[in-house]
């Protein structure tokens, strides 16, 4: 296994581009090291993009985005006031991996890139609207987030291509998310269900709304007919019975020890209402 | 034809002291401790960051040492539990562990002093709760945890008032 530590995204892909055998990109490793450890994955090639500058910042830009390094850990996160403040959706669905050791390690990145459909921190990223910033051979694009995951273990990234940034909208006033999860206990487990939901409000009224649940389809949804059932509406009975029926419509789940397609299907519903509530409060200026 | 495995010259910091290696780089931090360096304080429970036996801080952050590759130390600094006593003088969560018996066969012990002392440095008054959340991540088969949860908060209890 070659071990490389290059000065830049351009590098980094060149690398990974020129490769011949198989390649990742190490960041938190708390995926890599489990797969080359369990003899799942042995690279040619480890790329380890954490030499590169800027890795490592939480950045709030001068229109109130945010631009965050691929190798911000999830207890940086979590430490970072303003951001959760902005947006503790994102933040809580990180939070929610693995123990602190993993929290000191785990990235936004890595979550995605692992292509889980119960990845945690992902349906928060999506229903904020996130993009990714993508390197490839012939420079960048930006990505949506939704956009990236291909299927469970599979995104739609390019040989070569590596993602050099996470980019996430300004809050703007009066908006809120939240992120919750179905487990069967109390921590350090995978989703059975997961639902984010972000939305913005002028007075009592939503004006503007994204949702995406994880863990009931191959890859992390964004579901429009959930956020359609918010629009408009004040969150009242109707539109949080609305809202559940488009939730669990949307689910195309899997069967296992874990959850039934029956009970992951009804929960999305369930956990849907439960966000957008928090969502709304904290649109409302509850913290 | 065999490859014959690249080796990389990592140099970092560890409880203060320059110390140098030679990692292959599929290597973990931890087997680098453990087998270059003598320092088998951090355990291997699973290798798979699951049970924290194998805790130290990389740049004062708590993280699995084996989910880390010895080649990432470069130029860092790795606390381990082996600096966490004074010499012969036990740091007061290691006096508290033993005088509350919060272990049985040691095995989970060192990661969660090394755990245990990076939470007090954050929040010096965790309730119960918090421990319990924090500690997540170490497992021990023997004490039920109970005894381990009761050494944290006298610990930190003491701690709070200069004892
Ligand atoms: S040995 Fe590292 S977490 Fe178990
Ligand atoms: S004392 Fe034996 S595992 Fe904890």
């Amino acid at each position: 296994m070659n071990y490389h530590t290059p000065a830049s995204f351009a590098d980094a892909s060149r690398i990974a581009a020129e490769a011949t055998g198989t390649t990742r990109f190490l960041a938190g490793g708390t995926d890599v090291l489990v797969q080359l450890r369990a003899d799942i994955v042995t690279p040619d090639d480890l790329i380890d993009i954490k030499h590169i500058p800027g890795v490592k910042a939480i950045t709030r830009n001068a229109d109130g985005s945010w631009t965050l390094g691929v190798a911000v850990a999830g207890a940086e996160m979590t430490e970072h006031a303003e951001l959760m403040a902005d947006w503790p959706g994102i933040v809580e669905g990180m939070d929610l991996i693995g123990s602190t050791q993993v929290q000191g390690r785990a990235t936004l990145v890595g979550n995605l890139c692992n292509g889980s459909p119960a990845a945690d921190s992902v349906p928060g990223m999506i229903a904020a609207g996130a993009t990714v910033t993508v390197t490839g051979p012939d420079g960048s694009r930006e990505v949506a987030v939704e956009d990236v995951p291909a299927g469970p273990g599979r995104t739609t990234l390019a040989r070569g291509e590596v993602v050099s940034a996470v980019n996430i909208p300004a809050r703007g006033e009066n908006g809120g998310d939240a992120y919750l999860r179905f487990i069967p206990r109390t921590e350090m487990d995978i989703a059975v269900v997961g639902c984010a939901v972000n939305l913005t409000r002028d007075g009592d009224t939503i004006t503007d709304a994204r949702v995406s649940l994880g863990a009931v389809a191959p890859t992390v949804l964004l579901v429009k007919e959930a956020a359609k059932a918010l629009i408009g509406t004040t969150l009242d009975d109707a539109a949080l019975e609305a809202l559940a029926e488009a939730a669990s419509a949307a689910c195309n789940p899997i069967d296992d020890k874990r959850g039934t397609i029956e009970f992951r299907t009804h929960v999305a519903g369930v956990l849907a209402k439960r966000a957008a509530g928090i969502a709304y409060a904290r649109a409302g200026g509850e913290k | 034809m065999t490859r014959i495995p690249t080796r990389t010259h990592v140099t970092t910091t560890v409880n203060g002291d320059p110390v140098d290696f030679l990692a292959d780089p599929r290597e973990t931090l931890l087997d680098c401790l453990r087998d270059k360096l003598g320092l088998t304080g951090a355990k291997e429970g699973c290798g798979t960051g699951d049970c924290g036996a194998c805790s130290v801080q990389l740049d004062g952050r708590l993280v699995c040492s084996c989910l880390v590759l010895g080649v990432e130390a470069e130029g860092r600094e790795v606390k381990t539990i082996e600096g966490m006593a004074e010499g012969n003088d036990l740091h007061p969560l290691q006096a508290k562990f033993i005088e509350h018996a919060a272990l049985q066969c040691g095995i989970c012990t060192p990661g969660i002093l090394v755990a245990t002392e990076a939470l007090l440095k954050k929040n010096p008054d965790p309730s119960e709760e918090e421990v319990r959340y924090w500690l997540a991540g170490n497992l021990c088969r023997c004490t039920g945890y109970d005894k381990i949860i009761r050494a944290v908060l006298a610990t930190a209890r003491d701690l709070r008032e200069g004892v």
